[in-house]
Order: C-alpha cells, then structure tokens, then sequence
C-alpha cells in the first residue's frame, strides 16, 4: 500500500499525502469527461496559509499518483503569498500569518484576502 | 470498490459498514462531473498531442460536496451536529462521556468517534448508553464528510438529537474538512502550553467554542489562561471561550447551556421542532 510506504519516511506528513489522494481523485474524473489518458504536467496553487507543505506534497504526490493518469506527471507548485486587508486603515498588506499585525497602524485581526488557496489550475494532458 | 465516491482508497473502517456492497449514496453523493469543471484553455502545445486543461477546481471540493449533503441531511432531521477537535490527550472522549452522562435524560444524542485504530474510544461512550458509532481512519489524519455520511447511514440517530464527532486527535488537518457540522469546537487542555492557539492558527479559527480543559490542574502548572484566552482571540476574536474541568466537573454546567441553547437556536424554524413542541 502506497500510505504505509510513505509512512516509513521520517517526517512524512499524511496531510499532504490524503490531499495529494484528492488531487488525484479530481484529476481522474477530469479524464473521463475531457477525455485524455494521461497527464504529463499538473498545476497546483497553494496559498501561504493553506496549512499545506509543498516540500511534503511534492514528496508523496510522485507515490500516489503511481498507477493513476497521472503516473510520472510533473507537479508545479505555484506559491501564493498571503494578503489581508487592515479594517483600519483599509490598506492590503502581505502577511505570513493568520495573527499578523497591520504593519502600518498595529491593528489585528486583519481580514485574509488570499493566501488560503488549495486548487488544481491546470493540467497538461494527451 | 465504489467507484462514485471512491471508497477502498485508504484503509477507513467504520463500525458494522462492509466494503464488498453496491454502497447507498445519499443525496448529494453524485458523479462530480456533472459540474462541468474543465474549460480547454486555449494555448495548446504540441498540437494534437498534448494540449492544456484549466481546471481552477478547489482540491477540497470533493469532500465540500458531501459535506453539503451532510449539513443538508442534519438539518431535515433537526440534528445540531458539533466537530469535537483537539490535540491528542486533551480529554475531549472523557468531557464527551460526562456530557452523555449528564444530559442523557434531557437530550437525544448520538456520537461518532473517529481513532486511527481501536474500538476502545466507542465502547466508552456506549458505556454511557448513548448510541456510538466507531470509524478507524487506518493511517489518516482526520475524518472527512464522506466517511461521516456513511458512518450515518449505520448510526441513524433519532429525530432533533445532539450529534457529537469527536475527530482524531489532531489540531492541523481536522482545520479544513468541513464534515457539514455546525460549529467545531476545539478542547485545549491546560497542560498544553499558552501558546498553542498560535502554533495551530487554522484550527482556533475555524473553531466557535474553545473549551480550556483541565482547569483543576492550574495550581500545579504554569500556564497562563488570560494569556491563552488573548492568542485564541487574537485569530478568531468571536471565538467563545470556557474553562472546564471534565473530571471534576468545574464549569461544566457554562458547557451544557451552551449545547442547550445552541441547540435550540439550531431548531428554530425547523419544522420538525413545532411537531416536537
């Protein structure tokens, strides 16, 4: 079993590898209904404050994807930076956590606008 | 296998639920490519050979949809379902079994237990009389609303009751698998440390209720409550927050109005709670 496999790599994190079984699920569905037999290349978006590593999801996506369309694809992580917007002073700020502080006026909570992002973009498929 | 929703992926085992049958879908539990996702882009390479697909589909989609199912089946039923969540040793199965214990003659409830392994935490809350249902996640990490649906199917709580999942022992992943609940409330117990609301941020932001657990073992610690209570609120400044003590009862009553109000609010306008009365 692929799972039990991966869970012999120290560090290993079962999130990345059930959201890498998602990924995979969404991605044979796809051809089906747009007809292809193989992916070669998939396009991921992960924001800053998805709660995913993209080291681990690289890590187990090659595993699961044995076997499956997607069997020796390419995974690109796209990185999305997180933004939130200060309910204060209303101006978008990068941040690099939920609790970040508005950098300008102090003021927290500051509302996310982006960087919460989990989805597949695109796919190159034959 | 199922090949709609994909059950014999993993190692998931729920309690009387045997894998070799023609699964019964619920409503909502439907072929995701009816949707439609999919648009061909128009920049294809290699003409013929491989061109490229724009998906932009939500890698949690999936689940999201049997958790609509869900929350669509708990509210024709009147059920207010709660997402127990913590670390693992918080003490959520011994506060769930002093609830049951406590309000089983005022409330129906029912519970679903979600453990990597063992029927142990399952047998503690039918101890209590209260109808349980196990499900063993094998290696995963959490519970997802397409296990719930089916560990549903075989648990069949009655009418309006209160439904307890009490989810794995995990403050990361439980964060983003909505299971169709209506509030997730996460037990954080005081021999944690403080500063846990910070480490694992997701979690007390999605959470509505914290219960800071294990109040009667303050004078031995040093943990700071007002400290903890400030980090909680600092990612979720509407979370509600009491402190309890499962094993001796302290601040437990603030818990059962909670459920009792919550779950009233839950049955207003419902139209089952007029036939109740």
């Amino acid at each position: 079993m692929i799972i039990s496999r991966l869970l012999l790599m120290p560090g290993m994190l079962m999130h990345e590898v059930s959201l890498c079984e998602d990924v995979i699920r969404l991605i044979e569905d796809q051809a089906q209904t747009q007809q292809f037999t193989r992916v070669t290349a998939v396009w991921l978006e992960i924001g800053a404050l998805a709660g995913v590593e993209t080291e681990a999801m690289r890590f187990s996506f090659d595993a699961v994807a044995k076997d499956s369309v997607a069997d020796g694809a390419t995974l690109n992580i796209i990185d999305i930076p997180a933004q939130a917007r200060c309910p204060v002073c209303d101006k978008a700020v990068q941040v690099s956590a939920r609790f970040d502080a508005c950098p300008d006026c102090g003021h927290y909570p500051l509302e996310i606008i982006a960087g919460e992002e989990m989805r597949i973009k695109e796919l190159e498929v034959q | 296998m199922c090949t709609t929703c994909g059950c014999g992926h993993g190692e998931t085992k729920i309690e009387g639920h045997a894998h070799d049958h023609e699964h019964h879908h619920h409503a909502g539990h439907h072929h995701p490519h009816e949707h439609g996702h999919g648009v061909l882009a128009a920049h294809a390479s290699d003409q013929g050979k491989s061109r490229i697909l724009r998906i932009e589909q939500d890698i949690l989609s999936k689940n999201n949809e049997y958790a609509v199912a869900n929350r669509r089946w708990f509210a024709s039923h009147g059920t207010l379902t709660l997402n127990l969540v913590s670390s693992p040793g918080s003490g959520k199965t011994t506060l769930l079994t002093r609830t049951l214990s406590h309000l089983k003659d005022e409330l129906p409830m029912a519970v679903i237990e979600g453990d990597q392994q063992t029927l142990l935490d399952a047998e503690r809350i039918r101890a209590t009389g209260t109808k349980a249902i196990q499900v063993n996640t094998g290696k995963g990490c959490h519970l997802d609303a397409h296990m719930v649906g089916h560990a549903m199917e075989s648990l069949q709580p009655e009418e309006q009751s209160v439904l307890f999942i009490e989810n794995v022992g995990n403050l990361v992943c439980p964060a983003a698998f909505d299971l169709g609940e209506a509030h997730k409330v996460v037990i954080l117990s005081v021999t944690e440390g403080e500063d846990k609301p910070l480490k694992y941020p997701d979690m007390f932001h999605a959470a509505d209720l914290m219960l800071l657990n294990k109040t009667d073992l303050l004078p031995h610690l040093q943990f700071d409550v007002e400290q903890c209570i400030e980090y909680a609120r600092r990612v979720n400044p509407g979370i509600k927050v009491l402190q309890v003590s499962a094993t001796t009862g302290d601040g437990m009553e603030q818990w059962y109005q909670w459920l009792r109000a919550t779950r009233e609010v839950a049955l207003i306008g419902n139209p089952e709670a007029a036939v109740a009365g």
